[in-house]
């Protein structure tokens, strides 16, 4: 039986992390230019890893799958950026910070890993504000903060709707002034198609250029990951088109552990389906949630005659609109955690209360807010989320209520990791969204961004080192060697292979129907019976893929057939490890609701008897099941409870 | 409540950087009024595949209008005919039943065609290379709100961020001028206090990279303001000279 070691550090709580970098090993400068690190992915966690670990002195290869690191989807994160200041005097601290995101992620997260996590989070801001990023201020010139679910107090920083694009921008202005440097070289449309393993230890990596679709072969002597989710698994989420979960199967094949996949989160305010042709669904941001309120008509027939076009939202009295997380979560309000917000919109809609043509909407009203601060003051917090929101539905959302339902958003499980961000394959990490540490089964709003910049910035940096000190010897291995050849052969015959099967079908249209698989069957309610069906029909969707799909090959690249292709094929894999997560973890928490377990108001209801653990998945080979390894995830300082958010 | 165009596209096909292109013709039926421009060139590819043609390679990311990846020239205009949009925010409800729709790549020397509507933007990064940052090494900073920065500054600071880098300003300008970009990223460094000390060096180094490679001059006619997807102001470009100026006669 295989075990495992998440390397805790002993000791107190708010000492592990000062006490592991006082003791850890460290690299001397003239050694570090002797050492080569591979980061794939340039998101939040990429860039600002790559730019810190230049910054070191280290030799940084980093690669991209689009033109420009400043396209990572990390991007498009609106809200806001989480930070234990306390600037707003209003009781926020180190702990609560933690303790909010502990609770939040429904106690199915590392206690030192999320305190680590809390105790940076400060760190974060200041280096942000000094790399020139322009975070929203008061007149006096100090810095704003506003709420986010989850949490009672306001200790979220922001740039207008836009603070992802302003904190990866920072980052990849720090990782610009490296490439010019000439510690970090950049490699944008190349694909990782493989790692390389040696003795045991990654090496390197197999990746396609895009533009020239030539397989090439990279040695490193560390490899980390940071590739964002695998959300994209049911083909319309709010992932970005490109984003994709290869790099982590790829690396979950060669022996790193798959940990909670099952756990993926549906944000709950996203604009609706309008139709088949839909390519992906777009957030309104959570801090909306601020100011919006969320309702349903209180009566069915009201609902029914707004989906019929019969009655407009604004029609209807105060009196018969029913404000239901003011109802159901009196003390946390429209402000509650988004699995909770997510299944209290399914609920009203599968109740019969949804409007919209599909009837698959619930209204995210602002007019108590325009008529309390004005029309102007809610334009500067959310002038460009409405905009968006207008010319997506055409209509105008200071006039009439928003629209939104929830959609796949963030996916909590990934790879697994230790306490240094490393994952089961020696000299192989994972950062970001990529790994599965610290949002245990349910991720609160802002603190995606904190966690991306968190590892690339002040844990990454330090951790390698300690695996890397006792690298110092390893010459650079030449990309000749055996282990570099086998692997691109495979990379290659793969490729070869589905562009020998020359099918019927292309390959969006079999994801389609894999992301219809996911959303009905391992998506906000799930059970044992769908579950197994949803194992059934991935298991025919595979065979359909290997066997019908048509990929085109053509005489230049990039071939966007085949780079979907690819991806999906991975898609798949993932696919059937949530369900088959899902079906075994025999209770409800955060983003996964088992629906035979629930308390009697429709709460999720853990068994912290039974699964009070980290499922980690180890690859068997192909048609074999994956060996299931747990983590046990034991609460020395936290006393576990059932989540409320009612007072 | 949904209604449905039928159109005729006319889109750019080039194989290669350096083979010939040409514009192809291709009729779409029933195309919804609700989808987005990108997601009626996914129609078309499907379509295409379905035939065993060549889909039709464009960029395109996050589909929600702030990656910058998306660049089709619509119509004659770099990212279509709404106003304040990206090409992946356009909507068929702005196209008329039987409309033809003409789609290009950017057309600039700076931009050179990778295949089809795809171009190579590498330009941008290389000029924030040279010096769009400011130079502060991870950790050992000050406290966030040591320097207190006035609101206004702040906020103009910010509308100067919002520049997404798609390269639309380029595409726009007969000159094919890259002023709007690299005066967006200077002035917002340089109104912050933060960027305010390597204001000089950062103007020479980025306008110089700029010149080296290949982008043309600024003739003030407005093109890139109007067409910039976010707004970015030219004022921006006013800044940018006067710390080019100050720059050059302290030299």
């Amino acid at each position: 039986m295989t075990t495992i070691n998440s390397k805790i550090p002993a000791g107190a709580l708010a000492d592990k992390w000062k006490e592991y970098k006082d003791h850890q090993k460290l690299v001397n400068p003239a050694n570090k230019r002797r050492l080569d690190i591979i980061v794939v992915g340039t998101g939040l966690a990429g860039a600002s890893a790559a730019a810190s670990l230049g910054e070191l002195g280290f030799n940084v290869l980093n690669f991209c799958i689009q033109d420009s690191p400043r396209r990572a989807h990390s991007i498009a994160a609106q809200g806001g950026i989480n930070a234990a200041k306390n600037y707003p005097n209003d009781g926020d601290s180190v702990y609560r910070l933690f303790y909010d995101t502990i609770k939040g992620g429904d106690y199915r997260a590392r206690e030192a890993n999320v305190y680590r996590l809390a105790e940076v989070s400060n760190s974060i801001i200041d280096q942000c504000v000094a790399q020139g990023v322009p975070f929203a201020r008061e007149y006096g010139g100090l810095l704003d903060n506003r709420s986010f679910g989850g949490a009672q107090v306001s200790r979220t920083f922001y740039a207008k709707g836009q603070t992802g694009q302003q904190l990866l921008l920072g980052a990849y202005s720090a990782l610009s002034r490296q490439v010019n440097k000439g510690t970090v070289k950049l490699y944008t449309r190349y694909e990782m198609l493989d790692v390389v393993i040696i003795d045991g230890r990654a090496r390197g990596i197999i990746a396609r250029n895009l533009t020239t679709g030539k397989v090439e072969r990279f040695f490193a002597h560390a490899v980390v990951i940071g590739t964002g989710g695998y959300g994209n698994t049911f083909f319309l989420s709010t992932n970005a088109m490109g984003s994709n979960g290869s790099a982590a199967v790829q690396i979950y094949k060669k022996g790193a552990y798959f940990a909670n996949p099952a756990y993926a989160q549906i944000h709950p305010t996203c604009i609706p389906v309008h139709g088949e042709f839909q390519s992906k669904l777009t957030l309104m941001s959570e801090s909306l949630r601020n100011d919006g309120r969320i309702w349903t008509p209180k009566k069915k027939e009201d609902a029914e005659a707004i989906r019929a076009g019969k009655l407009k939202p604004t029609d209807l009295k105060e009196e018969d609109r029913d404000y239901y997380l003011e109802r159901r979560y009196p003390a946390f309000g429209n402000l509650v955690p988004r699995d909770v917000a997510s299944r209290a919109a399914k609920e009203r809609c599968d109740a019969g209360f949804g409007v919209g043509t599909t009837g698959l909407a619930v209204y995210l009203d602002f007019s108590e807010a325009i008529n309390r601060l004005g029309e102007n003051v809610v334009r500067a917090r959310y002038g460009n989320l409405f905009q968006m929101y207008e010319k997506i539905v055409d209509e105008n959302p200071y006039k009439t209520p928003m629209m939104i339902y929830p959609a796949i958003h963030y996916t909590m499980g990934g790879i697994w990791v230790d306490y240094e961000l490393q994952t089961s394959i020696p000299g192989l990490f994972a950062i970001g969204e990529a790994n599965f540490s610290d949002h245990g089964a349910n991720r609160l709003g802002a603190s995606a961004l904190m966690q991306g910049l968190a590892d690339g910035y002040f844990v990454l940096p330090y951790t390698i080192q300690n695996y890397l000190a006792d690298q110092i010897q390893v010459p650079r291995i030449s990309t000749d060697a055996p282990e570099f050849e086998d692997a691109e052969r495979g990379v290659k015959e793969r490729i070869q292979k589905l562009l020998s099967i020359q099918g019927k079908r292309s390959v969006d249209n079999i994801h389609k129907e894999l992301g219809l698989v996911m959303w009905d069957f391992v998506g906000m309610g799930r059970n044992e019976a769908g579950l197994k069906t949803a194992l059934e029909r991935i298991k025919e969707i595979r065979k359909e893929f290997w066997s019908n799909v048509y990929v085109p090959e053509t005489e230049t690249n990039p071939n966007i057939e085949l780079e979907k292709a690819l991806r999906l094929a991975d898609f798949i894999e993932i696919g059937e490890l949530m369900a088959r997560d899902a079906l075994l973890r025999e209770e409800s928490c955060g983003g996964h609701f088992r629906e035979e377990y629930q308390t009697e108001e429709g709460e999720a209801l853990r068994n912290d008897d039974k699964f009070a653990y980290v499922s980690c998945w180890k690859y068997a080979g192909e048609g074999n099941e994956p060996e299931l390894i747990k983590e046990d995830l034991t609460y020395e300082f936290v006393k576990r409870q059932q989540r409320n958010y009612k007072s | 409540m949904e209604k449905t165009i039928n159109i005729t596209l006319k889109v750019w096909r080039q194989a290669s950087p350096k083979a010939k292109g040409a514009f192809e013709t291709y009729k779409l039926d029933g195309i919804s009024t609700e989808s987005s421009f990108l997601e009626m060139l996914d129609v078309l590819n499907e379509k295409l595949v379905s035939e065993k043609k060549e889909p039709v390679v464009f960029d395109h990311d996050c589909r929600e209008g702030i990656c910058g990846m998306c660049s089709l020239y619509v119509n004659g205009h770099p990212h279509g005919p709404d106003e304040d949009v990206t090409t992946c925010q356009l909507h068929m409800r702005k196209f008329k039943n039987g409309e033809t729709i003409t789609v290009e790549p950017w057309r600039s020397a700076a931009f050179p065609v990778i295949k089809d509507l795809m171009v190579n933007r590498n330009a941008f990064d290389q000029i924030i290379q040279a010096g769009g940052y400011v130079s502060v090494n991870t950790g050992g900073i000050p406290d966030a709100n040591a320097i207190p920065i006035p609101k206004p500054k702040a906020d103009e600071a910010m509308d100067a961020a919002s520049c997404i880098g798609c390269g639309a300003c380029v595409a726009a300008c007969k000159n094919g001028s890259a002023m709007l970009f690299v005066s967006a990223k200077v002035s917002q460094l340089a109104l912050l206090p933060q960027g305010k000390i390597e204001a000089a060096r950062r103007a020479k180094a980025m306008v110089a990279k700029m010149d080296e490679l290949g982008f043309g001059n600024c003739t003030n006619t407005r093109a890139c303001e109007a067409e910039c997807p976010k707004n970015v102001s030219i004022s921006n470009i006013a800044r940018l000279n006067r710390e080019f100026i100050t720059a050059k006669l302290k030299d």
